[in-house]
């Protein structure tokens, strides 16, 4: 969250999103800021504050382009992508219309299979960027995501990933036998900057909780134009996330 | 309804925004503790390691036997539309596309019922598949299989047949004496409104603060 703020104050512009597997509240803010040009994902969603209002407008406005997808077929591009094979199969999505859609998403007979059996192929993606939050990183510069795995799959597949962390712990965490499975290993991480509580008003587990009442003002304040431009002015312009209690 | 419609399965997952089959699910589980609940946005102590991919390999090797599934729209052929209606723009497909063609026992469930939400022929198909049931907030739908149509199987109390034939778009098949729609026994509802309700306030404390005041 610290760098989406960050690029809506540098007026960051023409970025494609990628939502593994959907995006909400960064995506959000990013579209009403005007920083978005194309996302790619399976849904934009605020949880349980509701629909992402700024998106929702972009969207009817045609603003922003929107490549429908579906979770499984994203998680399937990043993981062809971290093998470097061109593509792989997902069952099921056959007779929906996003396949319509997919120029790129194809549907072949299963080669291995004498009879009918259609499949689809879902193309490797490999993003410029990936970008998370993590809880820790250390001073060889692996991150820990803990059970968020699939983080690691996203920055298996990306170019380059940059992660934001709360707190810097000493030493190498691969020589920790129970934190080693929860590791990002430094092979895979460009950069890393410590933002304390960096994730805020999402959570981080063990950490801080989501906060479920700034998300539902947002989702309140963002319904209109001049409401999400105060909400910028007064929570990303002016950092005042950092007074709020822990 | 919902405990009952999950009936024998051993494993049933939740998906996004679902707090009322989440809701069912467990009240089921406080009665028969063997059966598995996968509350994939759960907050703490998420049954997943990998994130929801964990959730989509389960279900693509079968180890996952019931689901819900909703739509803006859903239609008499059971198509559901996650996607947009008219001007209108909605979150988008989730993983539906992939759910409903694997998952052996899919249920629809939609609160609102109306001509808007089960219309005709939906705008966009966001998944195809073959449904279990549909569950609204007013009755209860079998799918027929080979004629491809819904069923009304029951309405719930406060509602009749013909309120359900005036706020259905699509055409379905009624028999000449529709049942009422079962509640909750007393024991059920003290579990809801107990263990259920402090369960479901972990991850939708929204929607648990709202109902069950918990």
């Amino acid at each position: 969250m610290e760098v989406v703020r960050a690029l809506i104050r540098r007026r960051a512009r023409g970025l494609k999103l990628l939502g593994v597997p959907v995006l909400g509240f960064s995506a959000d803010l990013l579209i009403g800021a005007g920083c978005v040009a194309e996302i790619e994902t399976s849904a934009v969603s605020l949880g349980e504050a509701g629909l992402a209002p700024r998106f929702t407008e972009a969207a009817q406005n045609g603003e922003i382009e929107i490549r429908d997808a579906t979770c499984p077929a994203i998680h399937t591009a990043l993981q062809a992508a971290e093998k470097g094979v061109p593509f792989m199969p997902l069952r099921g999505v056959l007779g929906s219309d996003l396949l319509k859609h997919r120029n790129d998403w194809k549907v072949v007979n299963n080669p291995l299979n004498s009879g009918t059996d259609p499949i689809l192929l879902v193309p490797a993606v490999q993003p410029d960027v990936a970008l998370f939050h993590a809880r820790w990183a250390d001073e060889a510069g692996n991150v820990w995501i803990g059970r968020r795995r699939e983080l690691a799959t996203i920055a298996h597949a990306a170019k380059a990933t940059y992660v934001t962390y709360e707190e810097k712990r000493p030493g190498d965490m691969l020589e920790d036998e129970l934190l080693a499975p929860g590791i990002l290993n430094s092979v895979y991480v460009t950069a890393v900057a410590r933002a304390e509580r960096g994730a805020w008003p999402l959570g981080v587990a063990e950490v801080y909780g989501i906060d479920d009442a700034h998300l539902a003002h947002y989702a309140r304040a963002a319904r209109t134009r001049e409401g999400f431009q105060r909400y910028l002015d007064e929570f990303v312009c002016t950092r005042k996330k950092n007074s709020l209690p822990a | 309804m919902i405990a009952r419609l999950i009936g024998e399965a051993r494993h049933v997952a939740i998906g996004a925004a679902s707090p009322i089959p989440a809701t069912g699910a467990f009240l089921l589980k406080a009665e028969k503790p063997s059966l598995r609940v996968s509350l994939h946005q759960r907050r703490r102590a998420n049954p997943f390691t990998e994130g929801s991919r964990e959730l989509f390999d389960l279900a693509g090797q079968g180890r996952i036997d019931v689901f819900f599934l909703g739509g803006a729209q859903i239609d008499g052929e059971a198509n559901i539309n996650l996607v947009r209606a008219g001007e209108k723009r909605f979150p988008g497909s989730f993983g539906s596309a992939f759910m409903y063609a694997v998952i052996p026992r899919t249920i629809l469930f939609r609160e609102e019922h109306s001509r808007r939400a089960l219309v005709p022929r939906v705008e966009f198909v966001s998944a195809r598949g073959e449904p279990f049931a549909l569950l609204t907030g007013m009755a209860l739908f079998s799918w027929q299989k080979e004629a491809r149509r819904f069923r009304l199987e029951s309405v719930h109390p406060g509602h009749d047949v013909d309120e359900i034939h005036a706020e259905t778009g699509f055409g379905f098949d009624s028999p000449a004496r529709v049942s009422t729609t079962s509640g909750p026994t007393a024991e059920q509802l003290a579990l809801l409104r107990g263990r259920v309700a402090k369960e479901i306030a972990a991850d939708y404390p929204e929607f648990a603060a709202r109902v069950w005041h918990a």
